[in-house]
């Protein structure tokens, strides 16, 4: 088994459905301006899972708001099918880290509010909620409100949110963060399944190695402040895939070879923080 | 098993309630039997009881309930027409809410209630003068809370809205107003508070209308039973009122 990585800055496929292109954004200006993402470029093919995976600080949720059209002051391209992306856009759908259902909505409320916003007639638009609520697992739970769910019903409800609206691309900024690890685990199984049932066309950003490996076909390492894209690796694991992959010497190949270049980023941002902490604690 | 049944009981509550009035209602009336505290001062919860009747039926209880009533919802309807509103623009414009936002505060904690010469000029010795001198009593609590409400909106459900590409109007409709609506409904509690207490304050001061009025003339007379009678049903009106509230949030959030 070989590890394939690609350039950091590499040729750009012709087939890509997401493309970003040397995409740079700084926040503050001056001395103490600091470069959130510096020159990222990669893209995502149609059907394929990436995940975006770095330590803390290095531009991961930076990037996921410029992709997703939520942060427009920046340099270089995002685009979706050739056409550069100002703003949100319609191809893409967005789950965010944070729990995100609405609380005054049940479940098949929340589901159904992007059809509801697109003018969809009532009938229909509950026939689609349900059957993407089924797809999630959530059977059963249609007229629960969201203070009766768990926190991984709450994220299987805004994942089947993102999902009604038949988005071109799913983007997931860390949606898994506040779980414990078996049900992260499980919820991989079934996003994984729903990737494939769907052929949806998947970036998600993360800082868990495991689960990046667990889902993706590849991972874009980031470095450590500036977030640089570090390297490309595929995971060139058999699909369909479970949480049973875990286990597979290939997996633990993959999670160690990743680690060794994520363990380098994060010490740097541990050594980072240490020494704000101790300037501030002497300031 | 009997006794979980029991504190689960949806009659405990209401049974709690009343076995707490008969307690206070036993205790102050030994108290005062026992001269522990002074009759002249405070009358038996017996006499007030009885007096009950000779209100309602010398006093046109029903045609001042009526009065109060009306001048109650019309200030508690209107402090939610203007100040959800008011409210809203303070959130929406920072620089209009950085200049004016302590100066409402400050208007909660001003006794606005000893400016009612000058609206007795302005309005007359009318129903109107009671009701506008309740809504800006009430207002403040209500815009307050309607900014903070809004304010308070979790930043990553506006997110969801711009990723849906939702229209201010939309994102003011469908998302900033119904989660804003526990911290709104908390202004609005606070709001009818205020309203509830200027309406008969007002009623009392200028001598006009309903049950404030009819406090004033009893307390005149010095009858004592009187006015705590006519107070109970101030308070059985308070309670109409917020009990109505209740149903509307019951209503228009049906999470809580």
């Amino acid at each position: 088994m070989t590890l394939a990585s690609t350039a950091a800055t590499g040729a750009l496929s012709g087939q890509s459905q997401l493309v970003i292109e040397n995409v740079f954004k700084q926040f503050g200006e001056g001395p103490g301006a600091v470069t959130a993402v510096d020159h990222v470029s990669f893209d995502v093919k149609p059907g394929e899972f990436v995940s975006v995976i770095g330590p803390s600080g290095c531009g991961k949720s930076t990037l996921f708001n410029i992709i997703g059209g939520l942060l427009d002051e920046y340099s270089g391209n995002v685009m979706i099918e050739r056409e550069r992306i100002a703003g949100p856009h319609k191809a893409v759908g967005m789950v965010f880290q944070e729990e995100s259902t609405f609380p005054w909505r049940n479940v098949v409320e929340n589901v159904a509010f992007p059809l509801e916003l697109q003018g969809v007639n009532k009938s229909e638009r509950l026939d689609r909620a349900h059957h993407f609520i089924d797809l999630v697992g959530l059977k059963g739970f249609e007229k629960l409100m969201p203070s009766a769910l768990s926190g991984g019903m709450r994220q299987r409800v805004s994942i089947a949110r993102t999902l009604v609206s038949g988005p071109q691309i799913l983007l997931m900024d860390e949606p898994f963060a506040a779980l414990d690890e078996q049900t992260r685990l499980l919820l991989g199984d079934k996003i994984t399944q729903i990737q494939q049932d769907l052929n949806q066309t998947t970036l998600l950003i993360t800082h868990n190695l495991t689960e990046a490996v667990q889902l993706s076909d590849r991972i874009v390492v980031m470095t450590y402040r500036p977030g640089k894209v570090k390297r490309i690796v595929n995971i060139d694991l058999p699909r369909p895939r479970t949480s049973d992959v875990v286990s597979s010497d290939a997996f633990g190949h993959y999670v160690a070879e990743i680690w060794a270049d994520l363990r380098e980023e994060a010490s740097r941002g541990m050594a980072d923080s240490e020494s704000a902490r101790r300037a501030s604690s002497r300031g | 098993m009997a006794k979980a049944s029991l504190s689960q009981h949806r009659a405990l509550p209401i049974a709690l309630g009343v076995a707490t009035f008969v307690g206070a209602f036993v205790l102050l009336e030994a108290l005062l039997r026992y001269g522990v505290v002074n009759k002249y001062v405070v009358p038996l919860p017996s006499q007030v009881l009885l007096s009950l009747e000779r209100i309602v039926v010398e006093e046109n209880i029903l045609g001042r309930i009526r009065e109060t009533a009306y001048e109650m919802a019309v200030s508690c309807l209107a402090v939610i027409i203007l100040g959800v509103p008011l409210g809203a623009m303070l959130y929406r414009w920072r620089p209009l809410r950085r200049a004016v936002l302590d100066w409402v505060a400050a208007m909660a904690a001003a006794p606005l209630v000893l400016a009612f010469p000058l609206f007795l000029v302005m309005f007359g010795r009318s129903a109107t003068t009671v009701i506008v001198m309740s809504v800006i009593t009430g207002l403040a609590p209500i815009i307050i809370k309607t900014t903070e409400g809004l304010l308070g909106v979790r930043p990553v459900l506006i997110n969801v809205g711009r990723s849906l590409k939702m229209t201010d109007a939309q994102m003011f409709r469908m998302i900033l107003l119904p989660a804003a609506l526990p911290t709104i409904f908390s202004g609005i509690r606070l709001s009818w508070t205020f309203v509830l207490i200027s309406v008969v304050g007002i009623e009392f001061l200028i001598n006009l209308g309903g049950l404030g009025q009819l406090i004033n003339d009893l307390a005149e007379r010095y009858d004592l039973p009187g006015t705590y009678a006519a107070i109970g049903f101030v308070i059985l009106v308070s309670v109409v009122f917020f009990m109505l509230l209740e149903r509307v949030e019951k209503w228009l959030r049906p999470a809580k």
